[in-house]
């Protein structure tokens, strides 16, 4: 507990702290609007989702190392994506839609491992970063340090969400994507071809992923097998804001990388982990517990 | 012969063939004895999974715990703790005696220590009825969650994993030994859970798993079922894990105790390789992953968990059945199962009455 003597001494270093959470918390929001959107629309739960992540990462990382510019990087993994999505929508997923829960969890499972040893002997296990030669603004004589890249991946991020947000509410598929969220069969009949909505759903959801994978890849560091923390992540966001709330899975994505960096700080960084996956724990039997409680006020 | 005679051959034949198979092939003892602990995963997977319908990715955490309860009984009964920690184990060798009663003792407290968690764990997760993906995903953080913890808890070895005792003259072969072990372990839960499924107890779980909200109105405790087959599941794989990290001799936090990736994930293939929902759908799927797991590190040396990967999507898209459940499916009579002729409502749906 030291980090946390060293928080009430010196309270400036929780701003740090805090600022760090936040700017990695919006990259986390991303994969989590993407996650959310394919629940909503599919009700699938895309385990493979921190997978897509990472893949994006690893191709950006692949690219930038072939001499590429970093930020072209950028939307070339973002059409990747969008191409890997497809592409398993049409081999696997489009035979699950629609099929019991159990066949979809584990496929996606699946779909989760496969993509983690493909990325481990392709990419090899090591942890990989990919230096951005951009500065670090200093703020309180030096106490509180803010590279710059973190900042400008915090505001692609935002851009990423204001255009995703647009295009579900002006474009004409965006619009049918909500269709189908509310209702597939009604969708059908009004004419909407639902097969390639899920289709377009699901490599969308891949694309924006690849987004988060590229950013995460510019502020943090990937590691073929991170990934499972990243579907976490965004499963945690998702069901603490409720599928359909924007708003909400900002607000939840922000503060859980702020939790995470300070619960990091205080119990070590070696139990940073270990508070993520035990904080889903909580959260889903603390959300059950409320919903037990609903039920019985109900009676 | 009539159907009890050839039963009674049926089962007299393997138990003969499991007793002498150590002796026949005594090159792969090891295997064999690993192979009867992949029986008990896909069994134990199987009553929460396949019987019960709740699709669990954290069942390695009792395997853990079991596991490493043994170790640590057997330390802290024979060892010095801190002199046993600096030299990583092999201070000195035990005594037969001592060595079994450190592993007996630790593997029934590991089973106890395991329910006692599943029951707690049990009324969180299930009694407030979490279901479906929600529990899907809860487990597989309860997995890494706890690999993570055990990594960090200096106590029983932190990251740097523990060592278990070496293995004593006077008992036989190791091979052999946990071979006999995990053999009688196989045996005691395979009869277990016959003998739960074919009473009230395999009823009320199938119940659930068709529909719960049904099950729980017509008057079954659904909570309390949930909890006692989660526990049973618990308790067999932690005796597993006891004797798997003397096996093992080292025991890694996320590699070999809480094994998600391995151990975690052959359990769910075995079971719906081999059929979910049936008796011996599990026991043929950890028999046939087993040998092509062999297969997979032979011939694909390095892609063996790749290839682990397409097969689970391979099976659960294509082949959700089961080896156990299409045969079911195509020829239920000889399952127990009345079908009308000239339907052909029964015909087309027969297996699942």
């Amino acid at each position: 507990m030291d980090g946390l003597q060293i928080l009430f001494s010196a309270p400036i270093f929780s701003l740090q702290l805090i600022i760090d959470g936040i700017l990695i918390g919006a990259i986390f929001a991303l994969a989590a609007y993407g996650m959310a959107l394919v629940w909503g629309v599919m009700k699938i739960i895309n385990f493979a989702q921190g997978e897509f992540v990472i893949l994006g990462g690893f191709i950006v990382y692949t690219l930038h190392k072939a001499g590429l510019n970093l930020f072209l990087c950028v939307p070339l993994a973002v059409v990747a994506l969008y191409i890997v999505g497809w592409i398993l929508y049409h081999l696997i997923i489009v035979r699950i839609v629609e099929k019991d829960l159990f066949i979809s969890i584990l496929a996606t499972f699946g779909i989760a491992i496969l993509m983690q040893q493909l990325m481990n002997q392709l990419f090899g296990a090591d942890v990989q970063i990919v230096e951005s030669k951009l500065d670090t603004w200093f703020f309180f004589d030096g106490n509180v340090t803010v590279l710059q890249i973190k900042v400008v991946g915090f505001f692609i991020a935002i851009v990423v969400g204001a255009c995703l947000t647009l295009f579900m509410k002006k474009a004409r598929l965006g619009q049918a994507i909500r269709a189908t969220a509310q209702d597939a069969r009604a969708a059908r009949i009004l004419g909407v071809d639902t097969n390639k909505v899920y289709a377009s759903t699901f490599a969308l959801n891949a694309a924006i992923c690849g987004a988060a994978g590229a950013l995460v890849v510019m502020t943090w560091v990937i590691q073929a097998f991170a990934g499972l923390a990243y579907t976490i992540r965004s499963f945690m966001i998702v069901i603490v804001a409720g599928i359909g709330n924007v708003s909400g899975v900002i607000l939840a994505g922000l503060g859980l990388g702020a939790a995470e960096n300070i619960a990091g700080f205080i119990l070590g960084t070696e139990f940073q982990a270990a508070f993520v996956f035990s904080l889903l724990v909580v959260i889903l039997v603390w959300r059950n517990f409320k919903l037990s409680l609903k039920r019985r006020y109900l009676k | 012969m009539n159907t009890t005679g050839r039963k009674y051959a049926f089962y007299g034949s393997i138990l003969i063939a499991s007793l002498i198979a150590p002796w026949a092939l005594s090159a792969y003892q090891t295997q064999l004895a690993f192979l009867w602990v992949m029986v008990v995963f896909a069994l134990t997977w199987d009553l929460v999974g396949g019987q019960m319908g709740y699709t669990s990715f954290g069942n390695v955490v009792f395997f853990g715990i079991g596991m490493y309860v043994t170790a640590i009984i057997q330390r802290n009964m024979h060892f010095d703790i801190e002199e046993y920690v600096h030299v990583a184990g092999a201070v000195e060798t035990l005594k037969p005696s001592e060595y079994l009663a450190g592993l007996l003792s630790g593997m029934g407290l590991g089973g106890i220590v395991a329910v006692v968690i599943a029951a707690i764990l049990g009324a969180l997760i299930l009694g407030m009825g979490m279901r479906g993906q929600y529990f899907g995903i809860c487990t597989l953080g309860l997995t890494v969650a706890a690999g993570e913890l055990a990594s960090g808890w200096e106590y029983i070895g932190a990251g740097s994993g523990l060592v278990t005792p070496v293995f004593p003259d006077g008992l036989g072969e190791r091979g052999a030994f946990f071979y006999y072990i995990f053999f009688l372990l196989a045996g005691v839960t395979f009869i277990t859970l016959k003998w739960l499924y074919s009473g009230r107890f395999g009823l009320a779980i199938n119940a659930i798993r068709d529909d719960e909200d049904k099950a729980e109105a017509m008057g079954i405790h659904t909570s309390k079922y949930k909890i006692v087959a989660w526990c049973i599941s618990a308790f067999f794989l932690a005796i597993a894990g006891g004797g798997m990290g003397h096996l093992i001799g080292f025991i890694d936090p996320t590699e070999v105790a809480f094994a998600g990736a391995t151990f975690g994930v052959w359990m769910i293939l075995m079971a719906i390789l081999g059929g979910k929902g049936t008796l011996w759908g599990p026991v043929i799927g950890a028999i046939i992953f087993h040998i092509t797991q062999e297969l997979f590190w032979t011939y694909l040396f390095g892609w063996q968990r790749v290839a682990m990967g397409a097969l689970i999507i391979g099976i659960v898209v294509f082949f959700p059945l089961g080896i156990m459940g299409w045969m079911r499916e195509r020829w239920p009579e000889r399952f127990g199962y009345r079908v009308e002729k000239n339907s052909v409502l029964n015909a087309s749906k027969g297996g699942q009455v």
